[in-house]
């Protein structure tokens, strides 16, 4: 298994991922990986700290693969939220990386 | 229509001083998310897939040339100047940030709106027919009592935690655009056999995973008691509605566990010790109230303009955008016209700023300054002389709000779906948006004639699918997306639930089955027969035979 | 923990028995509905005065034949979620002719203070550290309300009618 965390920042509502540093990155590809449960736990306990300090909301973790060295999350919700409307392609990340 | 009073802005503006303070408090930590989180919601704001999400209230769907321009103001300075109309003739934007929100609402109150109740498990917003005080056969302005309730239900201190989310609709007209037997509580307007004017009071309608339509609690309500009846039925499901199952918890799963004879008979109970105290609304304030929605002063005018009929003769494509766009005025000479936000290709109910700032400009041009938000997700000027049409028509078709398909195949209601709801299960909008490039023929979609199709990304129907005359529901098969088709459903007085036609379709393949629905009402219909004529006649059947062939 | 009665915060002097624990011989003290149902006659002729606590589920209406010897009514909110207590207030006071102290216990938070004190709250058991300051500024967040409720406060129907009766 292999996972990332994610959430929302609770100003500007901007999704994002938990790097292995402990920041919140909007790239998905910054996001630190757990191999295990026991680190996905413990990144999940680093984002609950985030929340109580008023940073982020909301944080669950997503299960992701790799890909030539990307990251891709497995489910296809949490590639739209990766990159923004399928629909508006100007808008949301997808439109900041182009 | 309605124009505040000191004491709707001193509510408005202390609304939003109050929320400012919430915002602080969540800022600061004072508040925790799970205590925010209702707070918020009470003001329209949801956190969805991408960002936050602003519901914005448009009370009946009614909104003023001014008030209009302020929300192009608002999606160009704090969202990324668009936004989106609602299945509960509302505005959504999908890009605001928490800290902005507070400025959004302060903007908003500057112009007589706000964000009241537009989510969280209270009154939301009241919903009423799109034509209302222009079409011909309205008994009366249902926005009358639609303001009545707004101001009733607005920070309820005895409603403001129901168990679930309430939605009211009413209709003034016995041919019903409210869609009112899938609410709560809906309301029809009638008069009685002395002819007095009343409501049947009906409940337990909703779609969602478990959709009904709703039953008769009283037939005959005289109308001077609305607020007291309404109240009753609310402590009714306040003290007995279900907390705790979150998908057991709307009125009308309690109207159906108990009956609908018991649950009148406790709302009556409750009735008879509240109707004709203080909250019934005194008769000067309903008439205060019913003067702000007089009809305008509309020139006197032959009941044909003859302009209007020449240029339908030369230009066929003014004719055709007439024929299916527009609808009759009670006032000679008049149309009420329909604006329409399904674009080949485009995004079922978004529109630019700058569509909006036009669509303010041509309100005041020509339809006394006023707009109508229908649930079916397109804008209508309500007050438009015949003469004035075809200048209109040339506005728009510039604008690309005159797409000729008003309640035609190709006019689909779509909920934002997976590309944007953090609850969807599947995506809608590209459905919507390729069903309309294969129906890309405007001949073709006019033969089709009436048919209603409407999507929704997940089982909460927001998309209101249940209703639709082809329903299609977004469903997870696997991690891919799947749609489930139903026919027959409709929102009208003759409320029905879509039955399903059979196994899911995929992504790639619902547009065909649609297309074979479609082309199997058209081999099959009699004369003069609209798809739901023929699939009354017919049943199922044909149509799955054509989709699933005989196994 | 502090209780607000009337904008101030006080001591409580109501005792909290619980179900099975032997009724004190004195004081003014607090029992569930349960208990209250089940040592009816103690409780009835009791000196003190006596106060019970309802659930959330529990109605005005079990308790209705038996204000007239009731002092007290507290009103669980378990969480700030479950409305069903505005309801139940409104009903004790208005339906029922409740005049005793009408408490709001549990998960009683600043945003709700306004509805409570509209429904019939008369005392709050708030878990703020400023919890005096807390309930003023709640009460003074707005200055006008639509709808009649429980409370003396003038709604705006009755605000119109009195202009209009002055022009």
């Amino acid at each position: 298994m292999l996972q990332v965390v994610t959430a929302n920042r609770l100003v500007e509502g901007d999704v994002v991922y938990l790097t292995e540093g402990g920041q919140w990155s909007e790239r998905l590809g910054d996001a630190c990986r757990a191999d295990d449960k026991q680190k996905a736990d413990a990144l999940m306990e680093t984002a609950e700290q985030a929340v109580a300090a008023q940073l982020v909301v909301a944080p669950y973790a997503i299960d992701v693969t790799t890909e030539n060295g990307t990251v891709r999350a497995l489910q296809y919700r949490e590639q739209i939220r990766a990159s923004g409307p399928t629909i508006r392609t100007d808008l949301g990340k997808q439109a900041a990386q182009g | 229509m309605y124009r505040y009073d000191e004491f709707d802005q001193t509510i408005v503006d202390q609304r939003v001083s109050q929320f400012r303070d919430q915002v602080a408090r969540r800022l600061s930590g004072e508040l925790s998310e799970d205590e925010f989180k209702p707070l918020r919601l009470m003001n329209g704001l949801y956190l969805q897939l991408h960002a936050y999400m602003l519901r914005v209230a448009i009370p009946y769907g009614t909104l003023s040339s001014r008030q209009m321009r302020r929300l192009a103001d608002v999606a160009r300075r704090y969202d990324k100047d668009y936004g989106h109309f609602t299945t509960r003739q509302n505005i959504q934007y999908n890009w605001p940030e928490l800290k902005d929100v507070p400025d959004i609402l302060l903007d908003l109150a500057e112009v007589e709106m706000h964000a009241f109740q537009t989510s969280g498990n209270c009154i939301r917003n009241v919903t009423a027919d799109q034509f209302a005080g222009a079409a011909a056969d309205e008994i009366e302005d249902p926005r009358i009592y639609g303001e009545i309730i707004r101001q009733w239900s607005t920070l309820h201190p005895e409603f403001s935690f129901l168990p679930r989310k309430f939605k009211i609709a009413i209709t003034g007209s016995p041919n019903d655009r409210a869609a009112v037997k899938v609410h709560d509580i809906g309301l029809r307007m009638l008069l009685n056999d002395d002819g007095e004017p009343g409501f049947e009071v009906m409940a337990g309608g909703g779609q969602g995973r478990t959709p009904m339509i709703a039953k008769t609690v009283r037939a005959f309500l005289p109308k001077e008691h609305l607020l007291s009846y309404l109240e009753a039925i609310l402590r009714v499901y306040n003290m007995y509605g279900r907390r705790d199952n979150m998908y057991k918890a709307r009125i009308k799963i309690l109207v159906h566990e108990i009956g609908i004879e018991e649950f009148s008979a406790k709302v009556e109970e409750e009735w008879a010790h509240m109707k004709g105290t203080s909250v019934d609304l005194p008769e000067e304030e309903e008439h205060r109230i019913r003067a702000h929605f007089a009809p305008p002063l509309l020139e006197v005018l032959p009941m044909y303009s003859p302009e209007f009929e020449d240029r339908k003769r030369e230009d066929a494509a003014f004719a055709r955008w007439a024929r299916v766009n527009l609808f009759p005025h009670k006032t000679p000479g008049h149309a009420i016209v329909n604006l329409s936000l399904k674009p080949e290709g485009g995004v079922p109910g978004d529109a630019t700023a700058e569509q909006m700032e036009a669509v303010a400009d041509l309100s005041d041009q020509y339809s006394q300054g006023e707009i109508r938000v229908t649930h079916e997700q397109n804008l209508v000027l309500p007050h438009v002389k015949q003469a004035d049409l075809y200048a209109l028509w040339q506005s728009l078709e510039s604008l690309g709000l005159a797409t000729p398909n008003v309640g035609l195949v190709t006019d689909i209601i779509s909920c934002p779906g997976m590309d944007y709801c953090s609850l969807a299960t599947a995506r809608s909008i590209p459905v919507a948006q390729r069903i309309t490039e294969r129906f890309d023929d405007i001949a073709r979609v006019h033969d089709v004639g009436d048919l209603k199709i409407k999507i929704s990304g997940c089982i909460n129907a927001c998309g209101h699918h249940h209703v639709g005359h082809i329903g299609i529901l977004g469903v997870d098969k696997k991690g891919e997306e799947f749609y489930q088709v139903t026919l027959g459903g409709d929102a009208s007085e003759n409320a029905a639930i879509g039955k399903i036609v059979g196994p899911a379709f995929s992504y790639d393949d619902v547009v065909d089955a649609v297309e074979t629905i479609v082309n199997t009402y058209v081999e099959t219909r009699e004369d003069g027969e609209r798809f739901l004529d023929t699939y009354a006649r017919l049943g199922l059947e044909p149509f799955k035979e054509k989709l699933y062939g005989t196994r | 923990m502090a209780l607000v009665k009337d904008g101030q915060a006080v001591q409580d002097p109501w005792i909290n028995v619980a179900d099975n624990v032997e009724l004190p011989s004195s004081g003014p003290i607090i029992v569930s509905l349960a208990r209250w149902q089940t040592d009816r006659d103690a409780l009835s002729s009791r000196a003190d005065p006596v106060g019970i606590r309802l659930a959330s589920h529990e109605a005005a209406s079990d308790i209705a034949s038996g204000l007239n010897r009731i002092s007290l009514v507290a009103l669980e909110f378990p969480t700030f979620r479950d409305g069903r207590a505005y309801s139940t207030a409104r009903l004790l006071r208005e339906r029922y002719g409740f005049t005793g102290e009408l408490r709001a216990v549990g998960n009683v938070l600043y945003d709700q203070l306004m509805f409570m004190h509209r429904c019939g709250f008369d005392a709050f058991e708030i878990a703020s550290d400023e919890a005096v300051e807390s309930w003023q500024k709640a009460m003074s967040e707005f200055s006008a309300w639509y709808q009649p409720a429980t409370d003396r406060r003038t709604p705006v129907t009755a605000l119109r009618h009195l202009r209009r009766a002055a022009e």
